[in-house]
């Protein structure tokens, strides 16, 4: 069958995107050797712990007691690249109209209740998308606004005299550091269920983060071919 | 298809005029919202998987080695010149902090119902026999002679009394909420002037004066280095009460330092030695991979 190649991700995109991964590791990894020196949240129901953030064991597997001097020094670092790294991001989104392909609609949610149906094998049809689907548009944009999320409740612990206005605004210092916190959690619950998604879509779908290009069926006469699996998911 | 051909097609996709919308019409989001389609020409099967393959190649060889020498550039980075761009980055930060923020600007006060209960951290300095009667403060760098005094508490309690309640904050983590009560060091340093002669009461005589204060417990196991101005800002006190009485020799009787401007290990107790200084002061939590300045 005759092909067409698809330009999916502009080379800038990629680039930021993976340069995010160990930006965002490093952010997480020196994050928990902070968080070890006063390790106080946990999931509690009615009262009762149902998870301490985090087990000893797991502290100890990783090797993280006692470095939080290390913690704060690559915290300190790493943050202007991931932060400089996430604006640029941004600025590119804006300037180029990449935003299109990321930003959903009110519609989007009714759409992404489908997706949502669709991959929990309810119904068989996706409903039609872009380069991503409704439920990749919601993720997308929430990650992004977590990011800032991120960058905001940080600088209100970094800097609660001279930004006490911010501080307050969250809540205060003790609740910033919280935020900042539960932030952390979600964007490992992103990244996990972004890689399971990934596996899921295939070889093709993750080339195309790397090379920009996927390839979809052509119809004659009708050039913008239905996208391929590839283009479903991730 | 030559390969000649080959390369214009895969290296520019071109952008096709017509039906450039995505299926599913309104009830796709990217058509609402305009997002842009690019395919390139037709063309066969064989041809897509030999254009696809040059650029995997391209794209994975490129992006492994841009991996490679991100990991083994860190790797190979000796811990020394690691630690020197770490620390250059707490001084980087520290200049960024000062060009932005105003030193003047006050940390949020709270009433009394919101004081917590204490908490004790840290005994450097504090191990040692002390003899709380006999204690004197020993002031040094001072204008005129002898540039070095002591002082006893009373002659500090004669300064003007100033309370606060403030949040104070561990570099662990964790805060709690204290009403301090003791001397202003601008009230402090009014009185008993620095090298120089002036109390840094105006802008303008600020470069003859000592730009640094060190404090030193008097066993001298426990220093801490602090810049001027985070001393003369209105809420940097020599306290001796807490919490509305006096200090606990483990809180850091007769005298110790309390500010909101930063972290707990800058504010140590039990003062020995306060002295006005040229010279940047030795921290001890500095000299263990800590921000020296460990601001607000």
């Amino acid at each position: 069958m005759a092909k067409q190649l698809e330009k999916k991700h502009p080379l800038a995109i990629r680039w930021l995107h993976w340069v995010n991964f160990p930006l965002l590791a490093m952010m997480i990894w020196s994050g928990l050797l902070i968080y070890w020196a006063n390790a106080v949240y946990s999931i509690r129901l009615f009262g009762a712990e149902l998870f301490h953030f985090f087990p000893a064991g797991f502290y100890e597997f990783l090797g993280i007691p006692y470095r939080l001097a290390e913690g704060l020094q690559l915290h300190f670092f790493f943050m202007w690249l991931f932060v400089g790294n996430g604006f640029i991001y941004i600025l590119y989104a804006l300037v180029s109209g990449e935003w299109r392909a990321l930003v959903p609609l009110p519609s989007s949610f009714k759409r992404a209740g489908r997706v949502a149906l669709h991959d929990a094998h309810v119904v068989k049809e996706l409903p039609p998308q872009g380069k991503y689907n409704d439920a990749q548009r919601i993720a997308y944009t929430s990650v992004i606004l977590m990011g800032i999320g991120s960058t905001v409740t940080g600088l209100a612990i970094y800097k609660p005299t001279q930004l006490g206005w911010l501080t307050s605004l969250l809540g205060g210092y003790e609740w910033a550091r919280w935020e900042h916190f539960w932030l952390m959690v979600l964007f490992v619950a992103f990244f996990v269920v972004h890689v399971i998604q990934v596996a899921i879509a295939g070889w093709a779908n993750f080339r195309s983060m790397i090379t920009g290009y996927g390839v979809t069926d052509a119809k004659k006469e009708a050039p913008p071919a239905v996208p391929g699996a590839e283009g479903d998911l991730a | 298809m030559s390969d000649e051909r080959n390369d214009i097609l895969s290296d520019e996709v071109r952008e096709l005029r017509d039906g450039q919308t995505w299926p599913g019409g309104r009830d796709n989001t990217a058509n609402l919202i305009g997002e842009k389609r690019e395919l390139s020409e037709t063309m066969s099967d064989a041809d897509a998987k030999r254009a696809m393959s040059r650029r995997s190649r391209r794209g994975f060889i490129v992006g492994g080695a841009a991996a490679l020498i991100g990991i083994f550039g860190w790797r190979w980075m000796s811990d020394e010149t690691k630690y020197r761009l770490l620390r250059g980055t707490f001084e980087f930060n520290e200049l960024v902090s000062q060009s932005l923020y105003s030193p003047k600007r006050l940390a949020p006060e709270f009433p009394p119902s919101r004081i917590t209960p204490e908490r004790v951290n840290g005994d450097v300095g504090l191990i040692s026999e002390f003899d709380a009667a006999n204690w004197r403060l020993r002031v040094g760098g001072l204008y005129g002679t002898p540039s070095e005094i002591e002082l006893t508490l009373d002659d500090i309690r004669k300064l003007p009394r100033t309370e606060m309640t403030t949040e104070l904050k561990c570099i662990e983590g964790w805060s709690i909420i204290v009403k301090w009560t003791g001397v202003r060091f601008s009230d402090f340093v009014a009185k008993y002037r620095p090298i120089g002669g002036y109390s840094y009461t105006t802008h303008a005589n600020r470069q003859d004066q000592p730009p640094y204060v060190a404090l030193t417990t008097p066993d001298e196991q426990y220093y801490v280095g602090w810049d001027i101005e985070s001393m003369l800002h209105p809420q940097t006190l020599l306290a001796y009460e807490m919490n509305g009485a006096p200090l606990t020799l483990e809180h850091g009787a007769p005298l110790r330092l309390a500010s909101p401007l930063k972290y707990g290990i800058k504010q140590i107790k039990r003062i020995g030695r306060i002295e006005f200084t040229n010279e940047r002061p030795r921290d001890f939590w500095g000299e263990q991979g800590y921000d020296w300045y460990s601001g607000h």
